[in-house]
């Protein structure tokens, strides 16, 4: 705190005709923040003029408060409504979680087949991460690309929510028709790291189309068509499986860089 | 009365918010932009060229939404081609594109405060910096109706609430004034003088009577090329009687263009 000011200076401060140096009014006021006795000194020395003019601003603000509209209500800020991506995805998810819930329905039905819950759950999170991560999908695409936010994090952000849904969806499936949880999940981790990993390189949605098609071609079809499990997906690989999720995200958190702007293949 | 920071006070240590060297940027496969050399400062730059000049690139380039295919670029001191972090650099941007995609869900306000959060502001700053950004561009009465309802020019207008929400260091708006009509151009050009006080403010636009009348210095270019850079004044006095325009800058425009392709040519 600064020394108090003699009265000399404060009635030159509070008096409008004296002169007095900026610096010195700059220390006054300075003080006068902190020290409510000097300011009652100052008010003792204004003028009756200068106080009359003081009463009817508060007058006139004490009416404006009064006639004036009411304050705004303290809005509570809702995450989760003012999202884009929570209203976007929400037709994707449904989807996803219909197909599974088909996919049991059909495992019940005919038991000769391999489980089809297993075979579907490593591409059963591609659609929805393709989406929340596609410049064709988010119109406001170019104002989020140049964000400091934009980048990995957005869009890891973005798969955790998708993974919020499936996974348990996923579990819910494999506990319906007892299938292995373990190689149910870890796949499905391993292929939205695979996504995340090659989209760096190619765009998330290339690499989700790429991965999916892929699978579908080399693992699904052959094992529909000839009713066995197949060999990736036997009991002992899930230990594989992990290792594969966690070199994938690896690979993935290597080339964040990539993902700081909206390429043009996303 | 409030306490200055002394991050507020601090010197900068760039000469130029915006310093080009022989930059180059792909749009596709087209070179839009072919070795630039562009240095700007504190002010109200108005970049004016014909259509396909390499005006939008260079906007998404300096807004770090693209990746430059060559050259140098440092924006605010800190280098943004290749692989560098952008994320403090971002912070400092306000960017508002040509094709302004947005949620149709949102209010405005909600819309302005998802993009205040993802240029990461601290959130206890961002209610009264949304509401701050909305009474500038004179949108207060319509702060809480959905961007769906809202006309052309009132989009365009909530789109430059969100670019001057976080008081940019280099705000960037590409052609901000479509759509508005003459009276709310006169209040965007009071605006931007406003801003340009101590930012950099680049807005790309046609119009030359915009850029006569609020901008501080006039950039020109032409097929990606630097065509000239000066005061508006001293581009109104490029242009003799003979060239072609309504108004002493539009004829220097057409002058400028026409001797810059005519050197191209040979």
């Amino acid at each position: 705190m600064t020394t108090h000011p003699s009265s000399a200076v404060i009635a030159r401060y509070a008096d409008p005709e004296a002169d007095l140096d900026e610096v010195t009014v700059w220390s006054v006021e300075v003080h006068l923040e902190d020290c409510a006795s000097c300011r009652a000194r100052v008010a003792g020395g204004t003028t009756d003029d200068a106080r009359a003019l003081l009463d009817r601003i508060a007058a006139g603000v004490d009416h404006g408060i009064a006639t004036g509209p009411a304050p705004a209500r303290r809005r509570r800020w809702s995450a989760a409504r003012s999202r884009w991506l929570v209203w976007h995805l929400v037709p994707w998810l449904i989807m996803t979680v219909a197909v599974l819930g088909c996919a049991v329905l059909i495992e019940a039905a005919t038991p000769r087949l391999p489980s089809l819950v297993s075979l579907l759950a490593p591409v059963a999170p591609l659609p929805a991460v393709a989406i929340a991560w596609s410049r064709r999908h988010d119109p406001a695409w170019e104002l989020l690309a140049g964000t400091p936010a934009a980048g990995l994090a957005m869009l890891l952000r973005r798969t955790a929510a998708v993974l919020t849904v499936v996974m348990p969806a996923l579990a819910l499936a494999t506990a319906r028709t007892g299938a292995s949880l373990a190689l149910t999940l870890l796949p499905c981790l391993a292929f939205t790291a695979a996504t995340l990993a090659l989209g760096a390189f190619v765009g998330v949605r290339l690499a989700a189309v790429g991965l999916g098609t892929a699978w579908a071609l080399a693992v699904v079809v052959p094992a529909v068509v000839t009713a066995h499990p197949p060999a990736v997906l036997r009991p002992g690989t899930s230990g594989a499986w992990a290792l594969l999720a966690l070199a994938l995200a690896g690979v993935a958190a290597a080339q964040a860089h990539h993902f700081r702007r909206l390429s043009s293949h996303n | 009365m409030r306490t200055v920071s002394a991050a507020e006070t601090a010197p900068t240590l760039h000469p130029w918010a915006v310093h080009a060297e022989g930059l180059r940027v792909r749009a596709g496969r087209h070179l839009a932009v072919d070795g630039l050399d562009l240095t700007l400062g504190a002010g109200v730059h108005g970049l004016l060229g014909p259509n396909g000049a390499g005006k939008t690139t260079l906007m998404r380039a300096l807004a770090t939404v693209v990746q430059p295919a060559g050259g140098r670029l440092r924006l605010l001191g800190a280098p943004v081609d290749g692989r560098a972090d952008l994320r403090r650099v971002r912070r400092g941007l306000g960017y508002l594109p040509q094709q302004f995609g947005f949620y149709p869900r949102f209010t405005v306000r909600e819309f302005v405060e998802y993009l205040a959060w993802l240029k990461e502001m601290p959130k206890a700053a961002v209610p009264g910096a949304t509401q701050r950004a909305i009474d500038r561009v004179g949108l207060t009465a319509k702060a809480d109706a959905r961007l769906k309802t809202l006309s052309g020019g009132m989009l365009r207008r909530a789109g430059i609430a969100q670019a001057i929400v976080n008081d940019p260091a280099v705000l960037l708006l590409d052609e901000p004034t479509v759509g508005l009509d003459p009276e709310q151009r006169l209040d965007f050009r009071e605006l931007l003088r406003d801003v340009g006080v101590d930012s950099c403010v680049v807005v790309s636009t046609h119009l030359v009577e915009d850029v006569v009348a609020a901008c501080t210095d006039v950039v020109l270019i032409n097929e990606g090329r630097l065509v000239y850079q000066g005061t508006p004044a001293e581009l109104a006095a490029q242009g003799g009687p003979d060239d072609a325009g309504d108004s002493p800058a539009e004829r220097a425009y057409s002058a400028l263009l026409r001797r810059h392709r005519a050197e191209a040519g040979r």
